[in-house]
C-alpha cells in the first residue's frame, strides 16, 4: 500500500455521498479522514481503521446514519468471511452499485470508514467480525445475514466459541431480518440461525468436526454421516432432536461427463442446477460461493448472472495472489486456524512443490499455538517446508513429529530462496496465519 | 503383569489410548499421542494410537491413556463416560499409565466444578478437587521447576483454565510454579502413586506439554516400559531445545502472554 498524500479521499462539496447526513455525522467523517490522512502520511498503514475510530468517537450513531436507506447484507463466520463478502459483492454488482469493506476491516470502525465514501444508493455487503455481529446488526438493520461457520480460532479464547453462537442466536431472535442465509452443515451455525423467522439453509458439506463442541442444544454428541457420491452429508445429535435442517440450496460434486475434476454444482430445491466455474481454488471456496449465490438470489439477483460473476473473483485482499519474491513465484494463502489450515493444505500445488509456512501467535492470532497439532501436517510429507517467523520453532517441532522434511528461516526472502532451491518450477506456496499474512501483504506490495 | 514385565517382554506394540478426542480435543493435546508414538517408533519400539470415542467401549488393556483439555459441557460428558469404577480404573490397577491435561486432569480428580459451579464427581484417580473461585481465568505461559526427585529439566507450557485445583494429602506435585498459575497454590501437576501398580499424572501444561517437554514424554515412556528414563536410547531433540529456549527467554523477559514484543506503532494503534 503506497502511502501517498493523493490517497486521501477529497473533502466533498456540493452533491456527494455524505449530503444526506446531519452536521454531526459530516464533522465526524471529516475528522476521521483527517486522522486517516495523517496516519498515511506518517507511513502507519492505510489509516482507515483509526480514522473510523475517530469518526465513531465523535458520532456514536454514525453507522446507522451512513447506512441510511440502503439495503445491507452482513457476512460473518470464523473462516471465509472476506472471500464470501467479495463473492456476494461481485454477484450483486451486476444489478447495481455495491459498497463493501473489501480489505477485511470488519469491526465497526472499519465498516464506518468503508461506508463514509460510498454512494448513498449503493447496496452494502459488509464483512463483520463474529464478535461484533450483534452490535453491527442492531445499527445497520440488514435485510440479509450470511452465517458461514464457527470454529476455534484463537485457542486462548476458545471457550468463547459457544458464547458467540449463543449471542448470534439471541440477536437474530430479538432483531428479525428479512432472511438469514446459513450453512446447514455447521451445527453451531444452525443453532444460532434457528431463532430467526426466515432462514435459507445451504448445504455446503463444509464443517470442521474436530472441535470439542458437542451438541449446542443439549451438550450431547453430534454424529456426522459419511459423504455420499454427491458429496453431501448429514448430521444429528445422538441425544436429542437437534439435526441438520433440510437445505434450500446445496453443493454437489459435479459428476457430469466432462466436468472438471473437483468441480461443483449448486442445486436448489426447485430443480435449478448451476455449475460453479470459480477462479478461487479449493472445496471451501465452492462452499463460500454456494452461500453467496443463495444470498444474492434471495436479494433479487438473477441466478445465471450472479453465478457468472462469482467466477470473476480471483484475488481476495491479497489471498490466492501470486507474487515474485526472491526470484520465485510465490502463491499466498491465508489460514488462521486448524479448519482453515486443513482447507489451505488441500489447495496446495501437488508435491514436491515446496511450502513456506509462517506462524505468529500474537493477540489477533491467538497466543497459544497448540492448534498446530490439530493441523494434518502429515499431508505435507513429500514436500520441503520452510518454517518462518515468531513461532517457527513450534512449527519445526510439529513438522519433525509429522516426519516432514523441513528447515527454519528468519526472513521471507530467505525462506523463499531456501524453498525455491527445492522447487522444480520455481514456484512456491506460502501459507501464513493472520498477522504473518498481513505483514507479507504489506511487504510484497512495497 | 507388572509394568516392568510389560516392558521387558514386549513383543506387541505399545498401545496409547487417546480418550474422547471429540470431547477433550480443544487444545491440541492429541499431539501428546503423536509425540509418544513417534518417540517409541524412533527407538525401534512399535506403537499404536487407539482413539476412543465417548459412547464406545473403553478397552481396559491399553498401556497408556491420554486425556486433553476441553470446554465445560464436554468435560462433564467425558467424566460420565469415564465413570468412577470403569475400564481405565482397572487398567491403572493393572499397571497402566495415565497422562491427563487440564480438563482431563480435573475429571481424574475426586470432583470438579461444572459450568454453574456445582461439584461433579470425577474418576477419583487423583487426590485433588477442582473448584471455581473469583480469581480470573489462568491464560498464559506456564513455567515449572520440577522437584529434584523427578530428575526433570524445567517444564514449559501454555495454560488456559478457569478452575483452581486443591490437592489432597496423597497428591504429589511436579514442583513449584515459576511463572503462571498452575494448580493455584504455587504448584503445578498432580501425581498419585498408590493406585495399585499404575501411575496417573495430571498437568495444566498445554503446548502440547509432551512436545514442549520431551523429558516428560520419556518419563511416561519409562514408566510404561518399566525402565529408567535415562536408559532409553537418546533422540535428537535440538528443535525442541530451540523452542524451549525461546519460551524460557520470553517468560524470563516477563512476557507471560506468549505474545511477541510489540513496536511503538503497534501499541499506538492497538495492533498486536
Amino acid at each position: 500500500m503506497s502511502p501517498t498524500p493523493e490517497a486521501v479521499p477529497p473533502l466533498r462539496t456540493g452533491t456527494g455521498p455524505t449530503d444526506h447526513l446531519g452536521l454531526r455525522s459530516k464533522a465526524a467523517i471529516v475528522a476521521g479522514r483527517g486522522v486517516a490522512g495523517v496516519s498515511r502520511l506518517a507511513n502507519l498503514g492505510s489509516g482507515s481503521v483509526i480514522g473510523g475510530r475517530v469518526s465513531l468517537a465523535l458520532d456514536g450513531d454514525l453507522l446507522g446514519s451512513l447506512v441510511g436507506g440502503r439495503e445491507v447484507a452482513l457476512v460473518s463466520a470464523t473462516n471465509g468471511k472476506t472471500t464470501t463478502t467479495h463473492l456476494l459483492a461481485a454477484a450483486l454488482l451486476r444489478h447495481g452499485p455495491v459498497v463493501t469493506n473489501s480489505l477485511g476491516a470488519n469491526m465497526p470502525a472499519g465498516i464506518v470508514a468503508a461506508l463514509a465514501d460510498a454512494d448513498p444508493a449503493a447496496r452494502a455487503v459488509l464483512e463483520v467480525d463474529e464478535r461484533w455481529l450483534d452490535t453491527v446488526l442492531a445499527q445497520a438493520g440488514p435485510s440479509t445475514v450470511l452465517l458461514l461457520n464457527l470454529s476455534r480460532d484463537q485457542l486462548d479464547r476458545s471457550h468463547e466459541v459457544r458464547k458467540i453462537a449463543d449471542t448470534w442466536r439471541e440477536t437474530l431472535g430479538r432483531l428479525p431480518t428479512e432472511r438469514v442465509v446459513a450453512n446447514a452443515d455447521d451445527p453451531l451455525v444452525v443453532w444460532a440461525a434457528s431463532s430467526a423467522p426466515t432462514v435459507v439453509w445451504v448445504g455446503t458439506a463444509a464443517h470442521w468436526t474436530n472441535d470439542a463442541s458437542g451438541c449446542p442444544a443439549c451438550g450431547g454428541r453430534i454424529e456426522f454421516g459419511i459423504a455420499g457420491i454427491s458429496g453431501t452429508t448429514t448430521w444429528r445429535c445422538t441425544d436429542c432432536e437437534f439435526a441438520k435442517p433440510d437445505p434450500d440450496w446445496w453443493l454437489e460434486l459435479d459428476t457430469d461427463e466432462g466436468a472438471p475434476a473437483g468441480g461443483h454444482v449448486v442445486v436448489r430445491t426447485d430443480g435449478t442446477r448451476r455449475r460453479l466455474d470459480l477462479a478461487l481454488p479449493g472445496r471451501v471456496n465452492a462452499a463460500n460461493a454456494a452461500m453467496a449465490l443463495a444470498a444474492a438470489v434471495a436479494m433479487g439477483a438473477d441466478v445465471e448472472r450472479a453465478a457468472t460473476a462469482l467466477g470473476t473473483v480471483s484475488d481476495v485482499a491479497g489471498r490466492y495472489r501470486t507474487v515474485a519474491v526472491a526470484g520465485a513465484q510465490l502463491r499466498m494463502l491465508l489460514a488462521k486456524n486448524p479448519a482453515g489450515w486443513q482447507e489451505a493444505i488441500a489447495m496446495l500445488a501437488p508435491a514436491p512443490q515446496p511450502v513456506v509456512a509462517s506462524i505468529n501467535a500474537r493477540i489477533a492470532d491467538g497466543r497459544d499455538p497448540s492448534w498446530l497439532w490439530d493441523v494434518p501436517f502429515e499431508r505435507l510429507q513429500g514436500r520441503f517446508v520452510v518454517a518462518l517467523v515468531e513461532r517457527r520453532h513450534d512449527l519445526a517441532v510439529r513438522l519433525r513429529y509429522a516426519e516432514v522434511d523441513h528447515a527454519i528461516a528468519e526472513t521471507l526472502a530467505g525462506a523463499v530462496r531456501l524453498a525455491a532451491g527445492r522447487s522444480e518450477t520455481g514456484a512456491v506456496d506460502l501459507i501464513a496465519n493472520y498477522t504473518a499474512f498481513q505483514d507479507y501483504r504489506i511487504e510484497v506490495e512495497e | 503383569m507388572t509394568a516392568a514385565a510389560r516392558g521387558a517382554s514386549r513383543e506387541s506394540a505399545v498401545r496409547i489410548g487417546l480418550l474422547f478426542p471429540a470431547l477433550l480435543g480443544t487444545y491440541g493435546d492429541g499431539g501428546n499421542a503423536v509425540v509418544l508414538q513417534k518417540r517409541l517408533e524412533w527407538r525401534g519400539i512399535p506403537a499404536e494410537i487407539v482413539e476412543i470415542d465417548a459412547g464406545s467401549a473403553v478397552p481396559a488393556t491399553l498401556d497408556l491413556y491420554l486425556l486433553g483439555g476441553g470446554e465445560d459441557g464436554p468435560q462433564t460428558e467425558a467424566a460420565r463416560a469415564l465413570g468412577t469404577d470403569g475400564p481405565v480404573h482397572r487398567a491403572v490397577a493393572d499397571g497402566a499409565v495415565v497422562f491427563a491435561v487440564c480438563a482431563g486432569m480435573q475429571i481424574m480428580g475426586t470432583s470438579f466444578a461444572s459450568k454453574d459451579g456445582t461439584a461433579v464427581p470425577g474418576a477419583g484417580l487423583l487426590d485433588c478437587t477442582t473448584v471455581k473461585t473469583d480469581e480470573p481465568r489462568a491464560v498464559g505461559e506456564l513455567l515449572v521447576t520440577p522437584d529434584p526427585a523427578w530428575g526433570l529439566p524445567r517444564l514449559t507450557g501454555f495454560e488456559n483454565h478457569g478452575g483452581r485445583t486443591r490437592l489432597g494429602p496423597d497428591a504429589r506435585t511436579l514442583g513449584p510454579v515459576d511463572a503462571g498459575v498452575g494448580n493455584g497454590n504455587g504448584t503445578e501437576g498432580v501425581l498419585n502413586i498408590d493406585l495399585g501398580r499404575g501411575k496417573v499424572l495430571g498437568s495444566y501444561l498445554h503446548g502440547p506439554g509432551l512436545a514442549r517437554n520431551p523429558a516428560l514424554a520419556d518419563l511416561l515412556l519409562g514408566w510404561v516400559l518399566g525402565v529408567d528414563r535415562g536408559d532409553l536410547a537418546p533422540l535428537d531433540d535440538t528443535e525442541a531445545d530451540l523452542l524451549r529456549a525461546q519460551r524460557f527467554s520470553a517468560v524470563d523477559r516477563g512476557n507471560l502472554d506468549g505474545v511477541a514484543e510489540r513496536s511503538w506503532k503497534d501499541r499506538l494503534f492497538g495492533r498486536n
